[in-house]
């Protein structure tokens, strides 16, 4: 059994209003050594394969086939043994 | 005219385009349900606005993977003409069967008021209509269009963009608010026309968008 921690975050080529918002907020509250902040997802997932690379190849193909919208998002992933 | 109108749970304006269709219109319209399949040879199908799979993970992500899709598919490879009203075009841009991505509104608000859209005269599906502004209500959170440089130098060199709002609402790229495929068969737009075709709410110009569509069955 292996767990998959992906991350995923909008481009930087994509605007983030999400982020460009929170970051706005912090710098009201007189942060102002935060230079920038995007939002992302993160997304857990068990997965019952044999190997490492099984695993990590399951999670490539879910990352590209569903969870991850690759014409504005990029994402990376870990995998851990359970 | 024979139209099929998908439902996707979470789906919820599949009656409002579907009873447009067969009262104003008189088309023949089946409702299908996203788990079957079609082979009634339709001249349109609809995918339809609302909040497919509830907009988790992303609006019309998993649609994509709904068995419906395949008869879809088959229909588009016919030929035959697809429109995708706001999440209906949200899910058109996750299938891939039109380029680009719809984000969250800059403003981060959902967004819920009549637009003046700009039909483009160059697109096929829209050459017909008058060059006049069309009010049609929007409501989203997600509708601001985005593609990449390349991308929307290809949809104005194509004439692929089929509307533009004449005030940006939504921090869309290039004020697209709609865009057909290459062949002009599929259309995809995040504003409602099946809430701007019934006079009792003094609103009628959805009338001729349906109009310019059917030209291009």
């Amino acid at each position: 059994m292996y767990q998959i921690k992906i991350n995923i975050t909008l481009k930087s080529s994509v605007l983030d209003p999400q982020g460009q918002t929170v970051l706005k907020a912090l710098h009201d509250q007189g942060k102002q050594s935060v230079v920038d902040l995007r939002v992302g997802k993160y997304i857990e997932v068990k997965v019952d394969a044999k190997s490492e690379a099984e695993a990590e190849s399951l999670a490539k193909e879910m990352c590209e086939s569903v969870l991850v919208n690759q014409v504005i998002e990029s994402y990376s992933y870990q995998i851990q043994a359970l | 005219m024979k139209a099929n109108v998908i439902t996707f749970p979470g789906s919820n304006c599949d009656k409002d385009i579907g009873s447009i269709l067969a009262n104003e219109f008189q088309a023949d319209v089946h409702y299908v349900w996203h788990k079957e399949s079609f082979d009634n040879r339709p001249d349109l199908v609809v995918l339809p606005g609302g909040f497919s799979f509830g907009d988790y993970l992303r609006c019309g992500a998993m649609a994509k993977y709904s068995p419906c899709m395949k008869s879809v598919d088959e229909h588009r490879k016919r030929g035959g003409f697809v429109l995708g009203i706001c999440n209906g075009f949200q899910i058109l841009t996750e299938a891939g069967y039109l380029p680009g991505a719809l984000l969250h509104n800059r403003s981060l608000k959902y967004v819920c008021k009549d637009v003046d859209l700009l039909p483009d005269k160059q697109n096929q599906v829209t050459a017909g209509l008058s060059s006049q502004a069309l009010s049609i209500p929007i409501a989203h959170g997600e509708g601001a269009y985005f593609a990449d440089e390349e991308t929307l130098k290809r949809l104005e060199g194509d004439s692929l963009v089929a509307f533009r709002y004449a005030e940006n609402p939504n921090g869309s790229l290039h004020d697209i608010a709609g865009i057909t495929d290459a062949k002009g068969k599929i259309l995809g737009m995040m504003p409602h026309p099946e809430r701007a075709m019934n006079p009792y709410t003094g609103k009628m110009d959805g009338k001729a968008i349906f109009e310019s569509i059917f030209k291009n069955l």
